[in-house]
């Protein structure tokens, strides 16, 4: 699959290669288990593990649940605190459930920075950009979903406020939202169906991962230098590269092991450290809480969403300029959709030729300001919408969409980067001594 | 709906969604010391089976506890009571509407305890997981890892909160409570002292019994506490064996290409 030069399978027995020459399985496993993996990634580069882990552990835990659960108004509420009370080690897996959803998505913006950072959405690996930020919205749809299934408080509040978004949009919202409801408000219909999507979108996610993985061994990939393997030979190419099996899946394990010591400690002695009270309360339509909370992994976004306020200009403007047809709700869901799709368009809107944030001495700063600002809109949408938080998400939020939209095309212009090593095999001797790779093996 | 929106969040950080009490006329939550807090903490089981009994005989006259299973009071990591003590205690105290006989009956272990919705009182299964006591240092919640969520002491500090003032506004009355969020109640006070009579005569006063019964709806939230907190220990340790394990294969198996001796 890979572009780089390496070894493949050769079929040796005779059983072998009657399995070969009617199905390449061993071969196609074989290549994609021991592509050529440049040897200079560093430990930011492990979360693509943890990743895969996360989607199996939400796969597996969430079939056993899906055995117990009850996807009805009057029962699903009751049918969890069957799980927790009456299921063997039901109460670990509606844990590790809920739990590993928050660990998926520290996982997925961790993977998403790095590659902001290491310029790994660059040509060639825009496709791997964009089928990960699917990915991501999936991820978000499906998170979203499954908070509504336990059917508490919080489920049905968050659920009520988010198809909401979708009436915002002009004529056609209204229609759209019954549509998703399967009513005129959050009811049976909507749990049936959510849960229906929750059960299915991890396994579109899951195809979306094979592309994505597809995709990166065919370009091979990035690494912190953000120079490319050598391919002219395969004596070249191993000079920059290592196999990924055993070197970077033992590597990898070793990160999701250290990862998996502090998931745990959380799942075992704080596993309701990341929920809300509220959701332990049964949904009553008739009781609305005194604060609607998303989870924290959709703060940002929510913050950019309640930015976007009647009184401020570009608002203003939206709305004059068409008529009315745009106004603040619908401008806000627009803002929050935009702030992702900006992050989509990264490979095109980055005009640097230089791949590697590590070599560009402006786009650094701006970049940990990028961080900064992300941690910042999570603070903020977590904060009520008064001031002085509201001036600051205003602030925060245009900083997102100036980072993509303005910083990102100038800075290839105006920046000069520094000194780029000539290939992987330099950088990393750099760091390990000039001596790798001619020293003894082990025994 | 954007000013529902806008309305929203009123949370003291962002990773503490579970901040519920930080902001809007929050209530005073007295720090109580209870055995199941932090990560070794036990549910003490004389304490469960004073708490079941204040229940029984002052709470459930209006509130219910449907989600708990009578039978799981003889469950380890519970009150812990023989299985002939809890087959009399579901018969003497409890009777449900049995389908079959289209009547009602003595209940058995198998029932639940009854729902409770007469007075309009809350079901307090899960109501010590409903509440946040805590959420500190600085919002962060971090202390949930030492004292749990909190929600039984919200309980304890509710029943003792009581200051002794009423007010009526629109035909009900209206107490004074410090713990409770607003500041006034309409639950009367539940507890007063040497209301409950311990066999082991334990201390009856209304401090006690508050935290008595704080405990024992803390365990109806969480029955399996204490077994998940074994799990949580036992993978801790595993999983930091296996890191230990991963690293020094990890170092071994890339020094010849970091350039380093293996001894």
């Amino acid at each position: 699959m890979s572009g780089i030069p390496h070894d493949h399978y050769e079929p040796k027995t005779g059983g072998e290669k009657w399995l070969h020459s009617r199905l390449p399985i061993v071969g196609l496993i074989y290549d994609t288990i021991m592509i050529p993996t440049p040897k200079n990634l560093n430990w930011w580069w492990i979360w693509g593990i943890v990743l895969a882990f996360c989607l199996a552990l939400q796969i597996v835990t969430g079939i056993v649940l899906v055995m117990h659960y009850t996807p009805h108004v009057d029962l699903a509420f009751a049918s969890v605190e069957h799980i927790m009370r009456n299921v063997n080690g039901g109460y670990m897996l509606r844990y590790l459930h809920a739990n590993g959803a928050s660990l998926f998505f520290v996982a997925v913006y961790i993977h998403i920075f790095r590659g902001l950072f290491y310029g790994s959405y660059k040509a060639p690996r825009e496709i791997t950009w964009i089928i990960g930020m699917l990915i991501y919205l999936c991820m978000m749809g499906t998170a979203f979903m499954g908070y509504v299934l336990p059917w508490g408080q919080m489920s049905f509040w968050g659920a009520t406020v988010i198809t909401g978004l979708f009436g915002a949009i002009p004529f056609i919202g209204e229609p759209i939202q019954t549509w998703l409801l399967g009513g005129p408000a959050v009811d049976n219909a909507t749990l049936n169906r959510f849960f229906s999507l929750h059960y299915l979108l991890p396994f579109v996610i899951a195809a979306l991962v094979i592309v994505h993985i597809w995709a990166f061994h065919t370009t091979g990939n990035n690494n912190p230098t953000g120079v490319e393997v050598r391919r002219g030979s395969k004596e070249e190419a191993e000079k920059d590269t290592l196999p990924f099996w055993p070197y970077f899946v033992i590597k990898d394990f070793l990160g999701l092991a250290v990862v998996l010591v502090i998931f745990w400690a959380i799942v075992g002695f704080m596993p309701n450290y990341l929920g809300h009270p509220d959701n332990y309360i049964e949904a009553n339509p008739l009781a609305t809480p005194a604060h609607i909370v998303p989870e924290w992994y959709f703060l940002p976004f929510y913050a950019i969403l309640r930015a976007f306020t009647a009184d401020v200009w570009v608002v203003q403007i939206a709305s004059f300029v068409t008529g009315g047809i745009v106004d603040a709700k619908f401008f806000g869901v627009l803002a929050m959709f935009g702030a992702i799709a900006v992050m989509a368009l990264a490979p095109w809107l980055d005009t640097s030729r230089v791949r590697s944030g590590r070599y560009r001495p402006m786009f650094k700063w701006w970049f940990y300001l990028l961080v900064i600002d992300f941690f910042a809109l999570m603070w903020l949408g977590a904060m009520p919408a008064e001031e002085p938080y509201a001036s600051f998400s205003l602030v925060a939020s245009a900083y997102w969409f100036g980072y993509f939209l303005v910083i990102l095309p100038l800075l290839g212009v105006i920046e000069k980067p520094d000194a780029i090593p000539e290939t992987i095999e330099e950088d990393f001797n750099a760091h390990y001594g000039s001596k790798s790779g001619e020293a003894t093996p082990a025994e | 709906m954007l000013k529902k929106l806008a309305t929203g969040a009123a949370f003291a950080l962002a990773l503490t969604p579970a901040a519920g009490f930080a902001a809007g006329g929050a209530g005073h939550v007295e720090d109580f010391k209870f055995s199941f807090e932090g990560p070794f903490g036990t549910y003490d089981q004389n304490q469960l089976q004073r708490g079941l009994q204040i229940y029984t005989e002052v709470c459930a006259a209006c509130h219910g506890l449907k989600f708990v299973p009578i039978r799981t009071l003889s469950d380890e990591g519970g009150p812990g009571l023989p299985e002939d003590q809890v087959r009399a205690y579901a018969a003497e105290n409890f009777t449900v509407y049995d389908p079959e006989l289209d009547d009602d009956r003595p209940a058995k272990p198998v029932d639940h305890f009854p729902a409770n919705t007469a007075a309009g009182a809350p079901d307090l299964s899960l109501m010590a997981k409903a509440r946040a006591g805590f959420h500190g240092p600085y919002g962060t919640g971090m202390n949930q890892l030492f004292k749990g969520m909190g929600g039984a002491e919200y309980i304890a500090s509710l029943l003792d909160g009581y200051t002794g003032e009423e007010k009526e506004e629109a035909g009900t009355i209206f107490y004074e409570n410090t713990a409770f969020p607003g500041g006034w109640i309409s639950m009367a006070p539940p507890l007063s002292d040497e209301q409950v009579e311990f066999a082991d005569g334990h201390a009856n006063d209304v401090h006690h019994m508050a935290q008595d019964v704080a405990a024992f709806l803390m365990w109806t939230a969480e029955p399996k506490m204490m077994a998940r907190q074994t799990a949580g220990f036992v993978g801790v340790l595993i999983l930091t064996v296996l890191s230990v394990l991963l690293y020094l294969t990890n170092k071994r198996l890339w020094a010849p290409h970091k350039g380093k001796k293996i001894s």
